[in-house]
């Protein structure tokens, strides 16, 4: 024992480490503070050091070549002793990390802790939240599959957009003209050496003024923040109703941590890796690209933005986003710091969440594209549909289904969602509705007038107009009832 | 291990006053090593962002004309998936720098070939000869078959490559993925055809 002592002596003679660690670990945090609620920030940091140290084991065996890297990947999946782990628990630990970000971010919001002194800490906090997606977009592109391939070509599209410099902006990403080689190499940069190193480096600043400025105490309704009086109020808190911070709140932590990485485990081992999907050949352009769970939203955002708004959306909203985060805690850097007193946060952090939770519900299975083979690999046009139709509307039926008019249009349940389903359309549309709808287009539908014979448009027309219930009449015209009929005998 | 005495803390002390004249003198040499740094950084920055802007290049720069192959390959009236390998290509690109493009063929001589990327946001778009509609798998972007918009998120029709016939081959001006920032100002070149009014 006296040994080991002298040696630690010998050490921190040198190192002079313990004193500043030994502040730094026995300094007073409020005793409300030691709560559950607290332990994020730590799981975030923990799952970092998850994702470097799985990121250098999967380095060891991952080639980062256009040619080579879905091959390795393979490699990795099939042929490495416990390579599918590795893969996995560095793909559900970046899924763990964003979601974990995400929640210390509400909750810091939630609590107020942004407010000051802690400004700075919050806006280092924006940086990280944006390095963390940062780092999840790089690394879906290194699973280097037609997810990835496509995935940058929407990112290029979307770079292509910015005004005056787009085309060099697309340069620059792509790192020449197309998406290849030099694309996959230099997002290996950003995503292994460029992004880590300055998420590191925020992080650890983050922490180390976590540490100095005291963590947040537990927000208490009519408990004012001034700048005034915030500072010896606070220390006046952790001296009359403190605890070190170790061992008092930080066994929380570590039990936090320890879940979160057992939880990367065993989604890991359960759900094994994503990927890698089909071989990146830009030549085989039977895919529906997609991406990641955490960019799913955007996805479902620029499919509902009219055309028009949607190079503004693209370029002003993150930058109006992000300004809005740095600004939050200048903005709102005194007053009350309990959710019980700040309705209007309650309600943008509740409408923020709702409509992510929508978009990313509505990315999931994509409402708005069309399902490429609803009309050839789905199912036939029910039969009850053309159980008593007429040859003509049978024929219209084939049309219906030969013309691809089921990719847009569901029948029983079956088929797209981008146009509206068709199993009562007779009952809203008289027949020459249906005509001109059919011929002209119109409401976001395409004009089949040069695709269909007049023939085919009447079998068509006449088949749709079967589609309505049994006890309720098509839509008719009641003019053209009048003009139709036949004239009244003259009495 | 013996005792060793070890400076602790000690910076502060044994401060002798300094004569100000010498202290100014620290000071100006000082700021003369900054801005000898600055001249040096300045210096080994302008190669480094050379190196960094080296990826761009005028739209011309990155073109040439490829082959897609006999012209008897293309069926007048249809409408078929070409490949070729980007003129632009390095060894390590794998199959990346192999590039899909749709052909129409509108007369003997006359060709519209369509960029594979839609308007909108350069997803695979596919053709669909019965409706006669390119549709898109990503946000359902829909182009007539002369590559007009017909519905959907695509704010144009599809994007068009120039061509010209060549020793009975058809050829493209291509080399660049085709985005909003560069096909944009195609221009028609002569004996260049089937231009469509959406090649903007």
């Amino acid at each position: 024992m006296r040994r080991l002592k002298a040696l630690y002596t010998w050490f921190d003679s040198r190192l002079q480490l313990g004193e500043p660690i030994k502040e730094m670990a026995l300094h007073p945090v409020p005793n409300k503070t030691a709560s559950w609620w607290y332990v994020f920030g730590s799981a975030a940091f923990v799952l970092l050091m998850l994702q470097i140290v799985t990121g250098i084991l999967l380095a060891l065996v991952y080639v980062p070549s256009a040619g080579q890297a879905w091959n390795s990947l393979n490699v990795l999946n099939h042929q490495l002793t416990l390579g599918w782990f590795l893969r996995a628990m560095h793909g559900w630990g970046s899924n763990f990390m964003v979601a974990v970000v995400l929640i210390h971010m509400a909750q810091v919001f939630l609590f107020g802790a942004y407010k000051f002194p802690r400004e700075l800490t919050w806006v280092l906090g924006v940086f990280l939240l944006l390095m963390t997606l940062g780092m999840a977009f790089t690394g879906q592109v290194l699973r280097f599959d037609q997810d990835a391939y496509w995935g940058l070509g929407i990112g290029a599209s979307i770079a292509s957009r910015v005004p005056f410099i787009g085309s060099t902006a697309v340069h620059m990403m792509l790192g020449g003209p197309i998406i290849a080689g030099a694309t996959l190499s230099r997002f290996f940069a950003f995503h292994v050496f460029v992004i880590p190193g300055m998420l590191l480096a925020f992080a650890c600043l983050h922490i180390w003024m976590v540490v100095k400025l005291g963590i947040n105490e537990w927000p208490m309704p009519g408990r004012i923040v001034r700048r005034s009086t915030y500072l010896s109020e606070y220390h006046e808190l952790t001296k009359k109703d403190g605890r070190p911070f170790v061992p008092g709140a930080v066994w929380k932590d570590a039990f936090f941590s320890a879940a979160i990485v057992a939880a990367v485990a065993v989604c890991a081992a359960v759900f094994g890796p994503y990927g890698p999907g089909g071989q990146p050949d830009p030549t085989i352009i039977q895919t529906a690209p997609k991406p990641d769970f955490f960019f799913l939203w955007l996805y479902a955002v620029l499919s509902y933005l009219p055309p028009s708004l949607e190079t503004p959306f693209l370029l002003i909203a993150p930058v109006l986003g992000i300004a809005g985060l740095v600004a939050l805690p200048f903005y709102a850097g005194e007053g009350e710091k309990s959710w019980h007193k700040r309705p209007i946060a309650i309600i943008m952090l509740t409408t923020v969440a709702v409509a992510w939770g929508v978009l990313t519900h509505l990315g999931t299975f994509t409402p708005w594209s069309p399902k490429m083979n609803a009309w050839s690999g789905g199912s036939p046009i029910p039969v009850r549909y053309t159980h008593d139709a007429s040859p003509l509307q049978r024929q219209g039926a084939i049309v219906f289904q030969s013309k691809q008019c089921r990719n847009c249009h569901a029948l029983a349940g079956i088929g797209g969602q981008r146009g509206p389903a068709l199993d009562l359309v007779a009952t809203r549309l008289t027949e020459d509705q249906l005509i001109r709808q059919v011929l002209q287009g119109g409401g976001n539908m395409p004009a089949y007038g040069k695709n269909l014979s007049p023939s085919e448009t009447t079998a068509l027309v006449q088949f749709l107009e079967t589609l309505h219930p049994l006890n309720q009449p098509a839509a008719a015209d009641a003019s053209r009832q009048a003009a139709m009929a036949e004239p009244a005998p003259k009495p | 291990m013996s005792e060793e005495k070890l400076p602790v803390g000690q910076h502060e002390e044994e401060q002798a006053p300094v004569d100000p004249l010498t202290v100014s003198r620290r000071w100006f040499l000082l700021t003369v090593g900054a801005f000898f740094n600055a001249v040096v950084g300045v210096a080994v920055a302008v190669p480094v962002v050379k190196y960094l802007l080296s990826p761009v290049k005028s739209d011309d720069a990155y073109k040439s004309w490829v082959s897609l192959g006999s012209l008897d390959t293309f069926p007048v009236g249809e409408t078929r998936l070409a490949k070729f390998t980007s003129p632009v290509s390095r060894e390590w690109d794998g199959e990346t720098d192999r590039i899909a493009c749709w052909v129409r063929r509108i007369s003997e001589k006359e060709f519209q070939v369509f960029a594979i990327n839609c308007a909108h946001l350069g997803c695979p778009v596919r053709w669909f000869p019965q409706s006669g509609l390119f549709m898109c798998p990503c946000h359902g972007g829909a182009y007539y078959a002369d590559g007009s918009r017909a519905s959907g998120p695509p704010e144009r029709g599809l994007f068009t490559y120039d061509t010209k016939i060549v020793d009975g081959a058809l050829q493209i001006n291509a080399g660049q993925m085709p985005t909003l920032s560069n096909t944009a100002k195609l221009v028609q070149i002569e004996s260049a055809k089937g231009g469509s009014p959406c090649a903007g």
